[in-house]
């Protein structure tokens, strides 16, 4: 049991430090928010390093509840720097109504998406999901004075219910068929004949984890909530937990059902293709650059879902790319949109408001481009790779069919986001005009590298990237 | 020069270059992208100077492990240098073609233009598979601006349809190298050019290839986007469209589909041949019925791209070189045509053929251009254009006679068309006030005009010096077809000539009959 504890550095380190900046937010009132933020920092970078010092342990640890191994390591770095810019660009959006609770909410929900991103166990599982739920419908409605705010926190809490609730219902049934909540011992079940319960658990929870990464048909709350939430918390939404939620959902079709592929495979492909489809002509009418964003991420997860369709080693190497790919993508555009206020300091979301942009501010615009094209999957940006590398495993899965949909759907995703760069650059100039004046320097800074690193600098990470992803996912097979 | 990166340090040239221009003023932007590009045109002249004809198959090549999954490898073959050295040629042109035309953001226009340099000459550079399909889709990025930014009134349109059209195309190709590579193990294009994949599977990956590389070509009937696209976009990015990115697609039938595909080719000939066919007719009556000077030169360029085709399937020596020729001879001459249209579209800014008219009485150095580059189209003796064209139908011919006599009607076509362009535009009567009043070509005009003619007399008079580096490849790829190849209509066996008694009682006899008479 301690040595057990000896494995779960980055988990303590982040309910201590989680615990300390709520008592310090007390204590000290609202106005040490500088204080707070550095206590939140603080705690994520140990976290963080606590997770290195961890690379190359292989353990199951808490009676195999919990796991701790590369590919979890690999999740929560990511979702720990995307907490990390998060809590970064909180103070500057919120202004004078920052608070404690919001870095605590966010720690806390980072400690529960590394408990889902490790999670050995359908209760595991269970309690990683809730915790980062509950902090995440708090901050969806983090803007109490704002309606849209709490709109969006009450949606979300609501669909969010319910989808735990399907996934509840398809935990016990899984429980009921095979006697055991471990993924162990469910793949051990399910390597022998499949029966109708264990199908529809399957299909349960694979419908309650579909809520969590927003994949079709269970997407619809997405857009509303990204629009609503506050614009940090949106970004928060957008990468931290679809990164947990897409490696938690890895673990359970891979580890726990990898048995039953034929079971899960066919679902996969259409949340994949639903996802891909709807994603993209979804996003085509949005007029909000939040809302177009969410529709953005959804098409992403679904390619993403292809990956994991294919089942194999190298499906899930691509996920895990993708999956950094993407969250430096997403992170720089909302960057990018966090930077559009009017001369009044308020927020631009309206895409028509972004005409002449690339006059105006032509870096921003610039690195707007790249984000959007990235997103897209156009070479030579860098967000191409992650997009082959999921076609790849796919085609070499005998999924020929899927890879083609998949890649001709692209197509029908690419017109919004050249859409966009087209109101930047080809429409004259809006009423509604962003000042050419620039943001906080850490901002442009990390606008500036992801944008530079997703142009073709990104290329040569390929190797590293590799090894890494590798590593990671050949702890599921 | 085996060890020097000189095919890196042509890319890396412009590149640099292009993100100078961002930083740079308006005055500082040219004169950088122009200096850029005329240093890129003296590489591309070393290249040529140092290019061993004969020698072995792969030249100037460069690999380093970069990627991982993929090389930075990078080696050419003599087609790979006549097109880079098309390129590289037609590039300071436009640029000086966009000199005064271009007053907005020309730092973001010259940097476009440099990043299509460096994106075009990467794709015939490529020897890697992904190396080559991320240059050839990242050339969209580039023109997707040229069009949209400084394109004419219904340019948002023709962007979108240029960018969608051709990325649909090409994504289907992506499919189909995964598979390859999955197939050989390996994206080294050498290799996969010698490896020799199933019948079945040929058939497939041929059709994917075919689906982007039609529309690149573009043949008919995808060819919607090219009209649009031309006519929208400032008159050098239609020298760019027309001069190089139209010959990707024929590029990419030659390096891949032909010798990757051969069996493949063999059996779908006659989809390619009935394509070009439809295509060189349509698409010639269609451009005779513009009154639009460059969507009539942007059909021309269909027609003729078709005739490209229907040359490289012929499957022998002549066709295929015909065909490359006819490449390099459209490439230069078709920018020509572009770039006549746009000095008079500089001075009265329409394109109307009507609002035109008895141009040969003021402005007659422009309008001995502007002739000769008709002459080049319609396939002169003397001009680029005959030789391609000859050579072509010749291959053509040999493997089928009734494929040879329909493109040969678009010759004649050709002839008819451009003839009528340049009868309303030049001749006739001067007697709109606005046209009287346009001067004859300034010195610029005539740094662009005299090189692009230069270069068409010399292809017609000369074409020994452009065929000459690519006739060993053209015979490779020829030798990897051959097994497939269907026998054509053509007889070709030396006939046996009559002894010459017998020829002289022949003469004598039909000398006697016409005495009877």
């Amino acid at each position: 049991m301690t040595a057990d504890l000896a494995l779960i550095w980055p988990e303590l380190i982040l309910t201590i430090g989680g615990l300390i900046t709520l008592m310090l937010g007390t204590f000290l009132g609202d106005r040490q928010v500088g204080l707070y933020q550095l206590s939140a920092l603080l705690t994520l970078a140990a976290a963080a390093a606590a997770v290195v010092a961890l690379f190359g342990v292989e353990a199951s640890v808490f009676s195999d509840t919990l796991a701790v191994d590369a590919f979890g390591g690999f999740a929560k770095l990511l979702i720990y720097a995307a907490s990390v810019m998060c809590i970064l660009i909180a103070p500057r959006f919120f202004g004078g109504t920052m608070r404690a609770e919001y870095l605590v909410l966010i720690l806390f929900a980072a400690l529960g998406m590394g408990i889902m991103a490790s999670s050995r166990d359908l209760m595991t599982l269970y309690v990683g999901l809730e915790l980062n739920s509950l902090a995440a419908y708090v901050l969806a409605s983090f803007m109490r004075h704002d309606d849209r705010s709490s709109e969006a926190g009450l949606k979300y809490f609501v669909l969010g219910a319910l989808a735990s609730g399907m996934l509840l219902y398809g935990i016990s049934l899984l429980y009921g068929f095979t006697g055991t909540t471990a993924f162990d011992g469910i793949a051990a079940a399910m390597a022998g004949e499949l029966n109708i319960g264990l199908i529809f658990g399957i299909v349960f929870v694979l419908a309650g984890l579909g809520f969590k990464i927003s994949a079709v048909p269970f997407h619809m709350w997405t857009p509303d909530v990204y629009e609503g939430a506050p614009l940090p918390v949106t970004t928060f939404f957008a990468s931290a937990p679809k990164v947990a939620a897409m490696a938690l959902m890895t673990r359970v079709v891979v580890d726990a059902m990898g048995p039953a592929i034929g079971a899960w495979q066919q679902i996969v492909i259409f949340l994949a293709l639903a996802s891909i489809i709807v994603g993209a002509v979804g996003a085509i009418g949005q007029k909000n650059i939040k809302r177009l964003l969410a529709y953005s991420s959804i098409n992403n997860v679904g390619f993403m879902l292809i990956g994991l369709a294919a089942g194999t080693q190298a499906g899930v190497e691509a996920i895990l790319t993708y999956l950094l790919v993407y969250l430096v993508t997403t992170i720089g555009a909302f960057l990018v949109v966090l930077q559009l206020r009017d001369a009044a300091g308020n927020q631009i979301e309206s895409i028509p408001a972004l005409a002449g942009l690339s006059q105006r501010r032509p870096g921003l615009a610039a690195a707007m481009a790249v984000f959007l094209f990235s997103l897209a999957g156009i070479p030579p940006l860098f967000g191409f790779w992650p997009k082959y590398l999921v076609f790849e495993a796919a085609v070499n899965a005998n999924l020929v069919p899927l890879a083609v949909a998949g890649i001709v759907a692209s197509v029908i995703g690419a017109f919004y986001y050249i859409a966009i760069i087209k109101t930047m650059y080809f429409d004259d100039k809006s009423e509604t005009e962003v000042p050419a004046t620039g943001g906080a320097i850490v901002e442009d800074a990390v606008i500036a590298a992801s944008a530079l690193w997703l142009s073709v600098i990104g290329y040569l990470f390929i190797p590293v990237l590799a090894l890494v992803s590798a590593n990671a996912a050949a702890v599921l097979f | 020069m085996s060890g020097f990166p000189i095919l890196s340090l042509m890319l890396a040239v412009p590149l640099i270059a292009a993100i100078l221009c961002l930083y740079a003023g308006d005055r500082n932007a040219r004169m950088i992208a122009l200096a850029a590009t005329l240093i890129d045109f003296a590489l591309g002249i070393v290249l040529w100077v140092n290019f061993d004809i004969g020698g072995a198959q792969w030249q100037f090549v460069e690999r380093a492990n970069l990627f991982g999954r993929f090389q930075w490898a990078l080696g050419i073959d003599g087609m790979a240098l006549m097109l880079i050295m098309l390129s590289v040629f037609l590039m300071p042109l436009c640029i000086l073609a966009s000199w005064d035309a271009i007053k907005q953001r020309v730092g973001l226009y010259m940097a476009m233009f440099l990043i299509m340099e460096v994106v075009m000459i990467g794709v015939f550079m490529s020897q890697d598979l992904l190396l080559f399909y991320i240059f050839f889709e990242a050339g969209l990025i580039p023109m997707y601006f040229i069009i949209g930014i400084w394109g004419g009134a219904n340019r948002k349109y023709a962007a979108f349809k240029f960018f969608l059209y051709t990325l649909l195309g090409s994504v289907l190709m992506l499919i189909a190298m995964i598979a390859m590579i999955m197939e050989a193990g390996t994206t080294d294009i050498p290799t996969l050019l010698n490896t020799d994949f199933p019948v079945e599977m040929q058939t497939w990956l041929w059709l994917a290839f075919f689906a982007s590389l039609a529309v690149k070509m573009p043949m008919w009937p995808v060819h919607t986007w090219l009209p649009d696209a031309h006519v929208q976009a400032p008159t050098a990015g239609s020298m760019i469209l027309a001069g190089v990115l139209l010959k990707l697609g024929a590029y990419g039938f030659l390096r891949f589909m032909m010798p990757m595909f051969p069996d493949a080719s063999a059996q779908l000939m006659w989809l390619v041949f009935g394509l070009s066919m439809v295509a060189v007719v349509y698409t010639s009556l269609v451009a005779l019925v513009q009154s639009d000077m460059k969507k009539l030169i942007a059909y021309s360029s269909v027609a003729h791209m078709a005739i490209v085709t229907a040359g490289l399937f012929a499957f022998n020596q002549q066709g295929i070189e015909g065909a490359l020729i006819i490449m390099l001879s459209h490439g230069v001459v078709s920018a020509a045509l572009f770039f006549c249209v746009g000095v008079i579209y500089d001075r009265l800014h329409t394109r109307e053929i009507d609002r035109y008219g008895g141009l040969a009485v003021n402005m007659p150095a422009y309008a001995l251009f502007f002739m000769l580059f008709t002459m080049a189209s319609i396939g002169l003796p003397g001009t680029s254009g005959f030789v391609g064209e000859f050579l072509s139908l010749l291959g053509i011919y040999e493997a089928s006679s009734v494929v040879a006599f329909v493109c040969t009607t678009g010759i004649i076509l050709g002839a008819a068309y451009m003839l009528y362009l340049y009868r309303r535009v030049v001749f006739g009567e001067l007697t709109k006030d606005d046209v009287k009043a346009m001067p004859d070509l300034n010195p610029r005009e005539w740094a662009v005009m005299a090189p692009l003619a230069a270069v068409a007399l010399w292809m017609g008079v000369y074409p020994e010096s452009f065929l000459a580096p690519m006739r060993g490849d053209v015979t490779t790829v020829v030798a990897r077809l051959a097994p497939a190849k269907p026998a054509g209509d053509a007889r070709l066996a030396v006939g046996k000539p009559a002894s010459a008694k017998a020829q002289g009682d022949q003469i004598n006899g039909a000398a006697h009959a016409g005495g009877v008479q």
